[in-house]
């Protein structure tokens, strides 16, 4: 039977272990998806904005300089917990939803004007991905808008997970997500691996109790999805 | 940064241990545990890179090395560390963030000056 630590382990990317660069390059991306929450984020002002990536000092600048309200809560690093891992029926490992939910995204109802999912589906384990949906439905506002990055069949299972800073236009730039798997030190910090790619089917089922879906396909295998609660 | 060197500030070493309420009228730098709430009103808290907090905090100014659970209300700034976990919602007029701190939790920034102070007047 798997460990714990081999059940965590999967949710890595076995060769990221190597030698890698002590500084972290930055790239960029264009983002439609992202160019059209800009113009939301500049137009209206004190609207709660919840950042589910890596925390970014410059998002956080960003918001606020704005006149935002911004959270910030890293649901992958979050989902990554040990003891989230739990038996199911038939002895198969996996994480437990309902504690996990009850631990993270606990929020008062309507609460959120925009969210910022960015590619956390693609790397959750699945059984996560849809209950968080559902919980993003409820604290978001009605009207309120999520950004979201799906990865096209054509990435590959070793596509690299990002973060993502915003600017003040419709770039991003993207630096490379790694930290230490629980209970490693940081000097063993890894890249989360791609855990299945979703097609438009699938991520509209996800997204059926939205209002709205709209799609936008870049050339770098990204499928990006602004839903409308 | 490292632990103040001049004696103007109280000083919680990382080997001490404290539950329930923290006030005072100094500058107070925590390398320990506290649990509870720490109140400064005027002055800066200073949680070293060994401080581990539980701890709702007040204060003028507040930055951060260690761990801090617990809201904060700063009237001037917060700064989060590169070594900075905090898992809690922070109100002041400025924050600095450097890169390598986690934050979990709202930032909120009262551009009035006093505003942040809220009942700590």
């Amino acid at each position: 039977m798997a460990s714990v630590s081999d059940n965590v382990m999967k949710f890595f990317r076995s060769s990221s272990n190597s030698a890698s660069p002590a500084i972290e390059k930055k790239l960029s991306r264009r983002s439609s998806g992202m160019g059209e929450v800009s113009r939301i984020l500049k137009s209206q002002e004190g609207l709660c904005v919840l950042d589910m990536g890596a925390t970014s000092a410059n998002n956080i600048r960003f918001f606020t300089d704005k006149g935002h309200k911004n959270y910030s809560e890293d649901l992958l690093r979050s989902s990554l917990d040990p003891e989230l891992r739990i038996e199911d029926s038939e002895g198969k490992s996996v994480l437990d939803s309902k504690k996990f939910l009850d631990e993270n995204l606990v929020y008062a109802t309507g609460l959120f004007d925009v969210v910022l999912c960015w590619n956390l589906p693609d790397y959750m384990e699945e059984s996560l991905v849809k209950p968080t949906i559902d919980r993003l439905w409820s604290v978001m506002k009605p009207g309120g808008v999520l950004l979201a990055f799906f990865h096209t069949r054509d990435a590959g299972p070793d596509s690299t997970c990002y973060r993502f800073h915003v600017t003040d236009t419709d770039m991003l730039d993207m630096q490379e997500v790694k930290f230490a798997p629980p209970g490693r030190p940081a000097s063993e910090k890894q890249s989360p691996r791609l855990q299945r790619v979703f097609n438009n089917r699938h991520i509209e089922n996800l997204f059926r109790d939205f209002a709205s879906i709209k799609f936008f396909l870049a050339r770098d295998s990204i499928r990006e999805v602004l839903v409308v609660r | 940064m490292d632990a103040p060197q001049t004696g103007d500030f109280a000083h919680i070493g990382k080997s001490v241990v404290i539950k329930g309420e923290l006030s005072g009228s100094e500058d107070l730098y925590v390398d320990g545990h506290v649990d509870g709430k720490i109140e400064l009103r005027n002055h800066s808290l200073t949680v070293g890179p060994n401080g581990m907090v539980k701890a709702d905090v007040t204060a003028k100014s507040v930055v951060i090395q260690g761990k801090l659970d617990g809201s904060v209300l700063a009237s001037d700034r917060v700064e989060l560390k590169k070594t900075a976990v905090v898992n809690g919602d922070l109100t002041t007029q400025r924050i600095a963030i450097e890169e390598g701190a986690f934050l979990r939790g709202k930032v909120d920034i009262q551009k009035e000056a006093g505003k942040a102070t809220g009942s700590a007047g």
